[in-house]
């Protein structure tokens, strides 16, 4: 038990590290190459990979002080005060206490979707956002759940390495949709306007293009990575080792199971961070190697499994999936 | 000579070192035991404080059931003064509260009145959580006093541990829920 969640808090640590590093090397070859392809000399090479490995760092640093404000931004999110929702406040400082970690800042998002997420850079520095419709639709023993499961988020670091892959290879893959479209739809158009003045800036185009074409599924491998079934399963099992009551967390998956709104605010570089996928379209294929979240019915039958109960009956299972 | 001069000095150094990460180590993993510890007395004074609002909330109403306020009463004056007792007194006292304070929710759910009254709502929802916060401290306490004793017995920390007084500590014992339902009285 113990075991599990330092490894995990060392893998989170090191593989946060490690994506830094890859993006780092990664935009210094593309600097490499782009200042070689302009100058034709190494020296202008070397200086451009200088250029790009301080953007790198640049980008790693400011996700890691500022990412969680952007993606909480990004998710139309609204710092709360105590006064505003006292429940849901003592719930999160019980679990707070529960896992040994400090009061984290909390933050409310106007949906009518139930759903929930945690990000930051440590417990120290961690901030948990609810939906209105999680706090509407879900009782005082669910909602323990479902803090309880972002809580283990804040605990074994995900936050930090879920904030670095969603700001930074969030930002790579919208670069990449850019340049793909620039280069091959609006860069023929510019080709000819651009022939007096020389082509280099579209040859530079062209690179960025080709390299950024390369990143692009790099970059959904750290995704998948980054949501990897398994820390949701141990996010599930934290909770339950928290609040030491399964139902609680099994009723809150089965509610949102049922619920069919989608979450206005969540899009493709934040989708993993949430407590159930956002976007429902994703559930039916949610079997598939690319799904961020694992279905439902199968979190529900793991809780399910810890307190020795038999899995949810079929009928059961298929309308919880939507497929009835 | 010389090279072996070398190599010992390294070598206790190389010792030291790693003997003074271990000391660090374990003295971080005793202070994490006693902020819990204070985590758990910050707790029982809230709910020692909350207790008086909540019964003079509810005591217009319930006319009839004057000794189960009584009851909490009692054991809420006992609760604060068995803190000075030591932690065994002191935990006994406060099951015996958190009984009483489970019979007397019982009671006002008997109370459709009570039950809309939004201070009494309010309070309610207070006491919960610091019931829930008082046994959720005193699980991470247990949790944190598990690794501590698991550190100091593992070789190499049972070398350094021994020696500079680091000693075994006690768990919170589990609270005597089943033994004390509470008799709800239907009338």
């Amino acid at each position: 038990m113990a075991t599990t969640f330092y490894s995990q808090i060392a893998a989170n640590r090191r593989n946060s590290v490690l994506l830094a590093l890859v993006l780092t090397v990664l935009l210094g070859v593309l600097g490499f190459v782009i200042g070689y392809g302009l100058t034709g000399y190494l020296v202008g090479g070397a200086a451009a990979t200088g250029i790009a490995v301080a953007i790198a760092m640049l980008l790693a640093l400011g996700s890691y002080f500022g990412g969680d404000s952007l993606v909480l931004a990004a998710s139309s999110a609204k710092e709360i005060q105590e006064g505003q929702a006292p429940q849901l406040f003592n719930v999160v400082r019980e679990l707070a206490i529960a896992a040994g970690i400090p009061m984290p800042k909390v933050f409310v998002i106007d949906d009518t979707a139930p759903n929930a997420f945690a990000t930051g850079r440590d417990p120290k520095h961690a901030s948990i956002a609810i939906t209105t419709g999680l706090l509407e639709k879900l009782n005082r023993e669910e909602l323990q759940g479902v803090i309880g499961h972002e809580l283990s988020h804040v605990r074994n670091y995900d936050i930090r390495f879920t904030l670095l892959v969603g700001v930074m290879v969030g930002g790579i893959a919208l670069l990449a949709d850019f340049f793909l479209r620039f280069t091959f739809w609006g860069g023929g158009r510019r080709s000819r306007s651009d022939r007096e003045g020389g082509g280099g800036l579209q040859v530079i185009v062209f690179v960025i293009a080709i390299v950024l074409a390369i990143l692009a599924p790099i970059a959904a491998r750290f995704v998948q990575m980054a949501v990897s079934r398994q820390r949701e399963y141990l996010a599930d099992a934290s909770s339950v080792e928290l609040t030491r009551n399964p139902r609680g967390l099994e009723g809150a998956l089965e509610k949102i199971a049922m619920d069919q709104e989608v979450l206005e605010a969540a899009n493709r570089a934040t989708q993993h961070l949430y407590f159930t996928n956002p976007i429902k379209k994703f559930e039916a294929r949610s079997s598939s190697l690319m799904a961020t979240h694992p279905p439902i019915i199968d979190r529900i039958n793991r809780l399910r499994a810890l307190t020795g109960e038999a899995p949810l009956p079929s009928t059961e299972a298929r309308l919880l999936q939507g497929l009835d | 000579m010389s090279s072996t001069v070398i190599v010992v000095i390294v070598a206790i150094v190389a010792i030291l070192v790693i003997g003074v990460l271990i000391y660090n180590g374990l003295v971080q993993r005793r202070l994490r035991i006693e902020e819990a510890f204070a985590q758990i007395d910050v707790q029982l004074k809230r709910r020692h404080d909350l207790i008086p609002n909540l019964v003079n909330a509810v005591k217009d109403y319930m006319g009839f059931e004057q000794d189960v306020l009584t009851k909490v009463t009692e054991a809420r004056a006992n609760a604060v003064t068995a803190g000075a007792q030591g932690p065994i007194a002191q935990a006994q006292a406060e099951n015996v509260l958190t009984g009483t304070l489970r019979s007397l929710f019982a009671v006002v759910e008997n109370y459709p009145d009570l039950k809309a009254n939004q201070n009494v709502l309010s309070l309610q929802e207070q006491l919960t959580t610091t019931e829930n916060q008082i046994g959720f401290a005193r699980q991470h306490y247990n949790a944190v006093v598990l690794d501590y004793n698991q550190a100091i017995a593992t070789v190499p920390n049972v070398l350094i541990a021994g020696p500079l007084g680091f000693t075994k500590r006690e768990f919170f014992a589990a609270e005597p829920e089943a033994s004390q339902v509470p008799v709800v009285q239907l009338r």
